[in-house]
């Protein structure tokens, strides 16, 4: 009797295989994550042998943060990036999303597109700076472009993916309750698909600013990537630090917004257990 | 009673050249007005596809399918179909989901203040007669699995359709689960008066629910033989033991085992028992 309520009460360890964490465990292994490598990071850099060219320490690069912020224009650069980056997102968003849809509701349309797009999204998107100049300009719509170009064939065939996920049942369902094909496809698939697809697109948004630094080689004046290229230039590698960590803080804020998004909009596949 | 649905010479073949199977040949049976038939049959005998053909979900490569005696051409809200899961709509509630033909528009045409109170009307007593009043916010995936197949069969009957398909829908449930579903479709079908065609593997479940089981037999898929449940109308759950269900039972799973083409099992046991008679 006593064995067995002492097994009852044992919770499985967390190293079980797809064992237990606990919230509070979570944020510590959390933080335990980020701080570790700020440490080493603080150790690393503070040993004098390693040169501040190669490895500034975080105190350098929060003074140079403070310093592009106080004397030039950081949050000028910071708001051209999130424009360009947030444009270029948003077109291929406005074209793939439809186009998701048919490829992956018609046969026909996913046979001509999808070998198609298929090619072309092993293409270099940074090999085509020089024909979006030429195409384009050298305006802002350049740096969208390349960005839209880094973005929209990847998004295409994920969108298709997400839509030939809906289940055929709900599909036939609706079928046989009378629905036509326009309301099968409005009703149905694309309901069904939404939260998939704004997973989608949360990924499909950190893979835009990775195209950031490409989309600004091309005759840009400002912006975080421009401005990680001219420090390089000048060798100013705590401006390096300070662009790129601001790149990723702004990824993660994005992805978080991404992420309540789906909780609001979807609240039935957040369920509780 | 006046035959509903009549299939006549049915075939349906898959795929071309080598990769070509023949799903069903020369299929032919008249179901009536009101009748509540069960299809069963070794895996392969194309049970589901003849559902989905008079669903109109697939279509047949050579015969006729005829509802009221008009030829079937695809789904129509006229048949509507119960599937094992996954048919329902996470993103809406319990409600929503019954309700769902009423947001397409050839439910919305012509239509008056006192239809659409009659529709709200009728949505409130098929969530009452299957019982799933408490649930009626609820969404979906807060269900059990019977609690979303009364969803299904409720959303499937919101539309009054005059036949109703099933395949297998009671195939993921639990053994008493299944039994208080039995009861409740038998219900239903008292009630609406629908045609019922059900697919199942399930033979008790097949003899019990039907006024005919059909047996069908696999390569290539056809009707074998038609049974007629000698059990009256009013069916209960006691007359499971009877002599006579019992013996009918009996009777399908032999001959469903015969047609099975899986004769050359009691080969391979014998093989077995020599193998390890000689370890």
């Amino acid at each position: 009797m006593q064995a067995r309520a002492s097994v009852q009460s044992r919770r499985p360890s967390m190293w079980a295989i797809r064992g237990p964490l606990s919230r509070r465990q979570y944020w510590l292994f959390a933080t335990l994550g980020l701080l570790v490598p700020l440490a080493l990071w603080w150790g690393l850099s503070s040993v004098s042998a390693v040169d501040k060219v190669f490895m500034p320490g975080p105190v350098d690069v929060f003074d140079r943060l403070v310093q592009w912020y106080a004397e030039d224009e950081l949050l000028s650069d910071i708001w051209i990036s999130v424009y360009r980056v947030t444009s270029g997102f948003l077109l291929s968003a406005l074209i793939a999303l439809p186009l998701g849809l048919m490829i992956g509701t018609f046969r026909p349309v996913q046979a001509i597109l999808e070998p198609l797009t298929d090619f072309i999204r092993y293409m270099p998107a940074v090999a085509f700076i020089p024909l979006v100049m030429l195409w384009v300009g050298i305006d802002e719509s350049s740096k969208i472009a390349i960005i839209w170009i880094g973005t929209f064939f990847q998004m295409v065939l994920m969108m298709a993916e997400d839509v030939r996920r809906v289940p055929m049942a709900q599909i036939e369902a609706a079928q046989t309750m009378g629905a036509s094909k326009g309301e099968t496809v409005t009703l149905v698939i694309f309901q069904a698909a939404k939260p998939a697809l704004l997973d989608t697109l949360r990924v499909t948004m950190g893979w835009a600013w990775t195209y950031l630094v490409v989309a600004e080689l091309v005759a840009a004046n400002s912006g975080l990537g421009y401005s990680i290229l001219k420090a390089q230039r000048f060798l100013q590698t705590d401006k390096i630090f300070v662009g790129i960590i601001l790149i990723g803080i702004i990824g993660l804020v994005m992805d978080q917004l991404f992420r309540l998004a789906h909780r609001k909009a979807f609240p039935w596949q957040h369920l509780k257990a | 009673m006046p035959t509903k649905i009549s299939i006549q010479q049915v075939g349906k073949v898959f795929g071309e050249g080598s990769h070509r199977v023949e799903a069903l040949k020369d299929v032919s049976l008249d179901i009536a007005d009101n009748e509540f038939v069960t299809f069963v049959g070794a895996s392969g005998c194309g049970k589901s596809t003849l559902l989905r053909i008079i669903g109109g979900l697939e279509y047949h490569t050579s015969g006729e399918v005829l509802v009221d005696g008009r030829p079937v051409e695809g789904p129509g809200a006229d048949r509507a179909m119960v599937f094992q899961h996954y048919s329902l709509y996470p993103w809406l509630t319990v409600m929503e989901n019954i309700k769902f033909s009423r947001r397409l528009k050839h439910g919305r045409e012509s239509l008056t203040s006192s239809d659409v109170e009659a529709a709200s009307g009728r949505a409130d007593a098929l969530l009452s007669l299957m019982g799933l009043n408490a649930a009626t916010d609820a969404w979906p995936n807060q269900l059990s699995g019977g609690m979303q197949q009364r969803v299904a069969i409720a959303r499937a009957l919101m539309g009054r359709p005059q036949v109703l398909l099933m395949d297998e829908p009671f195939g993921a449930l639990d053994a008493q689960t299944r039994e208080v579903m039995h009861d409740l479709i038998l219900h239903v079908h008292k009630l609406e008066k629908p045609t019922l065609a059900f697919v199942t593997h399930d033979v008790e479940e097949a003899i019990y629910l039907a006024d005919r089981v059909v047996l069908m037999a696999p390569r290539p898929g056809r009707i074998d033989t038609v049974y007629q449940v000698p059990l009256p109308a009013e069916r209960e759950q006691d007359m499971k033991h009877t002599p006579e269900f019992l013996a009918l039972k009996k009777e399908i799973l032999a001959r469903i085992r015969e047609t099975s083409g899986m004769k050359t099992d009691q080969n391979m046991l014998d093989r077995l028992n020599l193998d390890t008679a000689s370890l």
